[in-house]
C-alpha cells in the first residue's frame, strides 16, 4: 500500500506566535541539534574528527547521539551520493520529524565533486533532499564543519516557520510516493500483561 | 534469495520455528559504512550471511579512463580513504616502472617515511573504531588525539589532512619544508610515549578480551582461498607482507636483518589477534617512520621529483603492482596503449577480499557477536565497491 506523503504542518501556537515568543523558541532549537550522521565516504571521518575532543561539536549543541532518524533535527550527509544509496537517503529524511535540517557536508554531497562524471554517482544531495547548508571541501576540514554549524544556527535563529516557508522549502521534492509501512508505521503495542 | 521455512508442531511434536532473516544496513550505525549484510538467523545464531556491496560504487576505475596520468592521483588516493598515501604510492610506482623512471632517493625515502604515518594514521582510526562498535566509547578519543597529532604533520608538508595528493609521477610535488623532520620526530615520540594509555585500554581490558577472544576465528585455509591480505591474514598466521616479501620504496633496506622492519604474526585468528596485530603493527610502523626520519636528516640535500614532459605518455604495455597497503595488498594492473590515459587500470583492493570472507566467517556465530567480527575485519567501504 502506498500514501502520499503530506507536506509537514506548523501548529496554529507556533504560526501566531509573538516575536519574544518565537526568539526563545528559536534560541531553543538552535542549541539542541541533535544529529544524524548519514556518513558515506571520506567525509564522514572528518565528521568524527569534528565530534572529537580537538573540534567538539557538541559544545555548539550539536549532538551525535540520536539513535535513528526519527530522534534527529539535524542530518549530516557526509560523503558520495550514490544512485543505489538515494533511496535510503530519502527514505531516512522523510522519517525525519519537522522541524528538519540538512546540511551537506564536502563536495560529493554537493554537486558529485571529483566524480562528477561517474555514471552511478548522484550529482549533489540536493537532488533527493532539500539541503540548508553546503560546506565546501575535499574533505572539508573540521572546522569548516564548525562553521557551517555556525551559519545554520543563525539561519534558525531568524526562521518564522509558517506553512508557506514549509511550502518553499520542501515544495519541488513533495509529492513522492511512499510504501505506508516507510514512514507511517504506528508503534508496535506492547505485549499485555499477564499473559 | 533465502527460503523461509516455518515447522508447526502440532501436541507433543516439533517446536514451532522459523528462520528469520535480518536485513542490516546500508545505513546502520554497527557497520560503520553503508555495507549491508543479509543474515539468516536460526534463533541467535546466524545460519546465513551474505555481504551486499555496492552502495558505495563510484565508478573509479572507469573514470581512471578518462583523466590523464597526473589526474588520476586525485581518485586513485579516494578509495580508500584511510591509506590515501599508500594507495598514491602504488599508482605513481605502477606509472614509473612502466616508464621506466629513476625516481630520487631522496622522494623514496620521503615516500617510505609517509606512507608509515600513513598506516599509522589509518591504524589508529580503527584502534578506535573497533572498541567504539564493543561499546567502549573512550578509545576513540585516544586515538584521535594522536591521529590528529600525525596529521598536522601530514598536512604541514601536503597541505591535506586526509587526501594528500603529495606524489607525482617521478616522486613528490615538494621538497621536506624547513624544520619539518624535527616536527614529525616530536611527533612521533609523543605519539609513542602516550600509546600505552590507549594500549591499556585495548588489549589490558577484560570486558574487550571477554567479547573478542575465541570469537570469529579465521582459518588459514579460508585465508588462502578467499585472498584475505593484511593485518587480518597475519592475525590467522599467514606470514606474508609485500614489504618484505615483494620489497618497494625503500623496504629492501628496512627489513633488512637489523633492520627495524617486522612482520607482525599471530596464530589464534579470532578478534582479539586480530586487533594485536594492528596494534603490533602501529608500532612498527612508528619504528619505521622513525628510521626514515633519521636517514633523510643524515641525508644531503638533492631533487625530490624528474622533470616530466609536458605531455605524459605512458608506452604501450601492461604492468600490475601491488603495494602493502595498511588493509593488505593494494594493486593496480595498468594496461597502456601509449596515450595520454590509460586503457584500463584495474584496482585490487584490499577490503573486497577481506569482506568477502564474512560469508564464511559468520555462519555459526552469535548474532551478538556479529559486530565485534565485522569490526574486527578492518574495512573500508570505499575500498570495498572501488
Amino acid at each position: 500500500m502506498t500514501t502520499d506523503l503530506p507536506l509537514p504542518r506548523v501548529g496554529p501556537a507556533q504560526v501566531a506566535a509573538p516575536k519574544p515568543m518565537r526568539l526563545v523558541l528559536n534560541w531553543g532549537r538552535r542549541y539542541s541539534l541533535w544529529v544524524f550522521n548519514f556518513g558515506l565516504a571520506c567525509c564522514a571521518i572528518e565528521f568524527i574528527a569534528a565530534s572529537m575532543a580537538r573540534h567538539d561539536f557538541i559544545r555548539l549543541g550539536v549532538i551525535p547521539f540520536a539513535p535513528g532518524p526519527r530522534q534527529a533535527d539535524l542530518m549530516v550527509v557526509s560523503g558520495t551520493v550514490t544512485d543505489k544509496m538515494a533511496p535510503a537517503i530519502r527514505r531516512l529524511y522523510d522519517q525525519m520529524p519537522e522541524p528538519k535540517y540538512v546540511i551537506s557536508f564536502g563536495a560529493c554531497s554537493n554537486s558529485g565533486g571529483p566524480y562528477w562524471d561517474s555514471y552511478c554517482v548522484t550529482k549533489g544531495v540536493d537532488q533527493l533532499i532539500p539541503v540548508d547548508v553546503y560546506v565546501p571541501g575535499c574533505p572539508p576540514r573540521p572546522e569548516a564543519l564548525l562553521q557551517g554549524i555556525l551559519t545554520l544556527q543563525d539561519r534558525i535563529a531568524s526562521e518564522r516557520p509558517s506553512h508557506a516557508s514549509l511550502r518553499e522549502k520542501l515544495g519541488p521534492y513533495a509529492g513522492r510516493r511512499a510504501s505506508a509501512a516507510e514512514v507511517s508505521r504506528p508503534l508496535v503495542a506492547p505485549p499485555e500483561a499477564g499473559t | 534469495m533465502t527460503t523461509r521455512e516455518l515447522t508447526v508442531g502440532v501436541g507433543a511434536g516439533e517446536l514451532a520455528t522459523a528462520d528469520m532473516v535480518l536485513n542490516i544496513g546500508p545505513q546502520h550505525p554497527a557497520t560503520h559504512g553503508v555495507l549491508r549484510l543479509r543474515v539468516t538467523l536460526d534463533g541467535e545464531r546466524i545460519s546465513r550471511a551474505e555481504p551486499i556491496v555496492g552502495y558505495m560504487h563510484r565508478g573509479a576505475e572507469k573514470l581512471f579512463e578518462v583523466r590523464d596520468y597526473r589526474q588520476i592521483m586525485v581518485l586513485a588516493n579516494r578509495h580508500d580513504w584511510l591509506s590515501a598515501f599508500s594507495s598514491e604510492v602504488g599508482l605513481a610506482l605502477t606509472v614509473e616502472r612502466m616508464l621506466g623512471m629513476e625516481v630520487p632517493v631522496r622522494a623514496t625515502w620521503t615516500r617510505t617515511l609517509l606512507s608509515e604515518l600513513n598506516r599509522v594514521l589509518n591504524h589508529l582510526m580503527f584502534l578506535g573504531s573497533y572498541p567504539l562498535e564493543l561499546g567502549a566509547i573512550t578509545p576513540i578519543f585516544y586515538s584521535f588525539r594522536e591521529r590528529e597529532e600525525l596529521q598536522t604533520v601530514m598536512e604541514e608538508i601536503s597541505g591535506g589532512r586526509m587526501h594528500y595528493m603529495f606524489n607525482r609521477v617521478g616522486g613528490l610535488r615538494e621538497d621536506i619544508p624547513a624544520g619539518w623532520l624535527q616536527r614529525v620526530q616530536a611527533a612521533i615520540d609523543g605519539v609513542r610515549a602516550r600509546m600505552p594509555e590507549l594500549e591499556s585500554l585495548l588489549v589490558g581490558n577484560e570486558i574487550l578480551q571477554a567479547r573478542t577472544r575465541g570469537v570469529g576465528v579465521l582459518t588459514a585455509e579460508a585465508v588462502a582461498s578467499y585472498g584475505v591480505s593484511g593485518p587480518i591474514a597475519r592475525a590467522s598466521g599467514l606470514d606474508v607482507d609485500l614489504r618484505r616479501d615483494q620489497p618497494y620504496l625503500a623496504y629492501d633496506e628496512l627489513f633488512a636483518p637489523g633492520g627495524p622492519g617486522r612482520v607482525v604474526t599471530r596464530q589464534a585468528g579470532d578478534c582479539l589477534a586480530r586487533l594485536e596485530v594492528l596494534l603490533e603493527q602501529t608500532h612498527v610502523g612508528l619504528d619505521l617512520a622513525q628510521a626514515c626520519v633519521e636517514r633523510l636528516l643524515a641525508m644531503p640535500a638533492g631533487p625530490v621529483n624528474l622533470k616530466l614532459p609536458k605531455v605524459l605518455k605512458v608506452p604501450e604495455g601492461s604492468d600490475y603492482v601491488a603495494t602493502e597497503n595498511p588493509l593488505g595488498f593494494n594493486g593496480y594492473y595498468l594496461v597502456s596503449r601509449g596515450d595520454k590515459t590509460p586503457w584500463r587500470l584495474a584496482l585490487r583492493s584490499a577490503s573486497f577480499n577481506n569482506v568477502a570472507v564474512l560469508a564464511e566467517l559468520l555462519p555459526g556465530n552469535l548474532l551478538a557477536d556479529m559486530v565485534a567480527i565485522l569490526g574486527s575485519m578492518f574495512f573500508v567501504v570505499g575500498d570495498i565497491d572501488k
